[in-house]
């Protein structure tokens, strides 16, 4: 029989594959889970009763969504500059200093109304000024990003034990934490905002800055797709060759896709430091970062896409604590296996199954067209 | 003088040992790089034979066994990132996140579920270790003054995977330059489409240099989990597999530069461990956190080009495309 060869429609493409691929690193987990010897399928149910069951079980995945969604966005920027962005681990973590400085500051001396978009600010700045070192030498030394990101990943994370333990802890106390900031200056937690209404609902480390995360979609969607950086950004990340004779500077937009990227995994500070925490302690960002490769290509890079993925991981980071009460054998580090075979299967094996796919949809297409055909004569 | 010497031989003995599993992984990622594939894996490859050889060292009580299974673990992901990265030619910097990612939880999911002590695996008695050689006359130089401490500590006294670790680096120099393996492997990680046209198959080079890639990765954990320590403990390469990326780097992708690299950063980290809280002449303490980052931070100047210039293989991170 002959195969009508041609492109698949673009629901195949962006949506079948793909989901596929998600399948079968679900496939993949749900082996290792009978492996051990527990059940897959009531893993799954625990799973989801500890993530959306309760109002707490909801507001903690909510809260790790929060973190997934900002550093999910900022290796999804870097992506479509072609640019592999493995630094947000340090952009986080640096973002965070940055936060923690600010407060440390200002904490009793400024209202909240200036609080916030000086966190704000800092901690984008900070987590871009991270990025931006890289991004220079990429652009302008030639060294090779990912390398370069990985470097400062460990650089980033000697020099906060460094700060942690020698500048900034509080005196007298053992710990390398800093002093808590003035309850002032606070992130609200949803159930404070919740009660302002009258409305009570569960505390949870849920905080306001979830508001931001999906703020930061709507902006960087607009930023990628409606602005003339986004156009450039996505031209070098297409085709450099072609972007240098269309009048772009690839390495300017090097650069500026990559402190967009690190500020954005610098708001992960926001929320751990600003939200929850505090104050400025050790590895608040501890794997949000890599988890953000797995969220950006689940996400196919586009904001929308990352909510989902975000949400989804935010869903195995709740459910998966819960889980290991119910079953000890099946522990957080389970949900970091289902991270590595989401990144596997819908990254490096993305293209695997595309024949497959492929060949099967045209035979179904040409049996379906001749159907058609016999019909009609 | 004296005490100074002491501290020495014991600073240099511990440079030997730290770098031992460096040394591995540095060649394990010049045999990936020179043949056109990125391996940011090494980490994960190094945890998950860590993992593998411990578990198989206590289950069947013998070090060899353990080997066995380290290498065994560490060349089966050594070929999942080939068959990603060679046959399917997916993003290969994505194929290493992934195998770093998977394996840092497996290995404690299943050390769990295996042996139930939070992630770690039961310790290892004598037998299924790979415990130190006493070379013959170590005994009786050590009164010897210099000489004696520098035979019976420096160069008698390892496990046997230090040795094979050091002689991996000459043998590593002889493959790449001295062998037709050796020339066809950097001419694939430099034009492969000469070395196709040639009639020399692309894949069934890089996948060959992948199973080097595993095979030293495996050593380089096993060493881990069965000579140094004896357990696996949970994430217990802690980034050494992206010091040995680092050290490849930094020797620019030749054996015994990068084992020179190797032993620097193993001498960094003795010396961070001795001169803690001590005040130093001059500058005062030295923060110990810097000298545990002066590895990453050399390689960022290095790869900047401020000493010198790294150039990596020109095809590495390029899947090959047959036909055009």
């Amino acid at each position: 029989m002959r195969v009508i060869s041609g492109t698949v429609p673009r629901w195949v493409d962006v949506g079948l594959i793909p989901f596929i691929n998600i399948l079968l690193a679900f496939l993949a987990s749900g082996l290792i889970i009978l492996l051990i010897g527990e059940d897959p399928i009531e893993a799954v149910r625990i799973l989801i009763w500890g993530a959306f069951g309760t109002e707490e079980g909801i507001g903690y995945t909510l809260y790790y969504t929060t973190n997934f969604i900002f550093t999910g966005l900022a290796v999804a920027v870097a992506f479509h500059a072609g640019l592999f962005n493995i630094g947000g681990e340090g952009q986080a973590y640096i973002g965070g200093l940055g936060v923690g400085l600010a407060l440390l500051l200002f904490d009793n001396s400024l209202p909240f109304i200036l609080i916030l978009p000086i966190s704000i600010a800092a901690s984008a700045l900070f987590g871009a000024a991270w990025a931006y070192i890289p991004a220079y030498l990429q652009a302008y030394r030639g060294s090779h990003i990912v390398i370069t990101t990985i470097m400062f990943n460990f650089i980033a994370s000697a020099l906060m034990v460094y700060l942690l333990v020698n500048v900034l802890i509080q005196p007298g106390q053992m710990s390398p934490e800093s002093r808590e900031f003035a309850q002032s200056a606070w992130l609200p937690f949803m159930h404070e905002a919740f009660a302002w209404f009258g409305v009570e609902i569960t505390r949870s480390p849920l905080n306001l800055s979830i508001f931001w995360a999906l703020v930061c979609c709507v902006l960087i969607w607009g930023f990628i797709w409606r602005t003339r950086w986004g156009y450039e950004i996505r031209t070098v990340g297409f085709n450099e060759t072609a972007a240098v004779y269309a009048g772009i500077n690839p390495k300017k937009i090097v650069i500026l896709a990559m402190c967009v990227s690190g500020g954005l995994a610098g708001f992960v500070g926001l929320n751990e430091v600003l939200g929850v925490h505090h104050r400025l302690l050790l590895n608040f960002q501890l794997g949000y970062g890599f988890a953000g490769i797995a969220v950006s290509l689940m996400g196919r890079n586009h904001p929308v896409g990352i909510i989902f993925a975000s949400l989804l991981f935010g869903t195995l980071y709740q459910g998966g604590a819960e889980l290991s009460f119910d079953m000890p054998k099946v522990t957080r580090e389970m949900v970091e296996v289902v991270q590595g075979l989401v990144i596997l299967f819908s990254g490096a094996l993305a293209l695997m199954i595309k024949p497959t796919v492929e060949r099967i949809y045209f035979i179904l297409a040409s049996a379906a067209a001749r159907r058609a055909s016999a019909a009609e004569g | 003088m004296d005490e100074f010497f002491v501290l020495l031989v014991s600073t240099l003995d511990a440079t030997i040992r730290v770098a031992t599993p460096l040394v591995l992984a540095s060649l394990a990622g010049l045999y990936a790089e020179r043949s056109g594939v990125i391996d940011i894996g090494l980490e994960g490859k190094m945890l998950a034979s860590a993992f593998a050889a411990a578990s198989a060292a206590y289950v069947m009580n013998s070090a060899w066994m353990g080997l066995l299974g380290g290498i065994g673990i560490s060349v089966v992901l050594a070929l999942v990132h080939g068959f990603a990265c060679i046959t399917h030619r997916g993003n290969q910097v994505v194929s290493g996140v992934a195998i770093n990612i998977l394996v840092a939880g497996l290995t404690v999911t299943l050390g769990i579920a295996w042996f139930s002590r939070g992630g770690q695996t039961p310790a290892l008695t004598n037998d299924a270790r790979f415990s130190p050689l006493i070379w013959p006359g170590a005994e009786a130089l050590t009164g010897v003054p210099v000489i004696g401490a520098l035979y019976s500590e420096i160069i008698s006294g390892h496990n046997l995977l230090v040795y094979v670790a050091y002689l991996a680096v000459p043998l590593t120099w002889w493959v790449v330059y001295r062998t037709r393996f050796g020339l066809r492997l950097r001419a694939v990680g430099e034009n492969p489409s000469a070395v196709d046209t040639a009639g020399i198959s692309v894949t069934a080079l890089r996948y060959q240099a992948m199973m080097c890639c595993g095979l030293l990765c495996g050593i380089a954990g096993t060493y881990l989990s069965t000579a140094q320590n004896a357990a696996f403990v949970k994430n217990m390469t802690a980034g050494q597999g992206f010091i040995a990326l680092a050290a490849m780097i930094f020797g620019k992708w030749r054996p015994v530069p990068a084992m020179l690299a190797c032993l620097l950063f193993g001498f960094l980290d003795a010396v961070a461990n001795r001169i803690q809280g001590v005040k130093m002449p001059v500058v005062g303490e030295i923060p110990v956190q810097l000298i545990q980052a002066l590895p990453y931070i050399l390689t960022v100047i290095l790869l900047a080009g401020f000493i010198g210039k790294a150039v990596a293989p020109k095809a590495s991170g390029i899947p090959y495309v047959k036909e055009r």
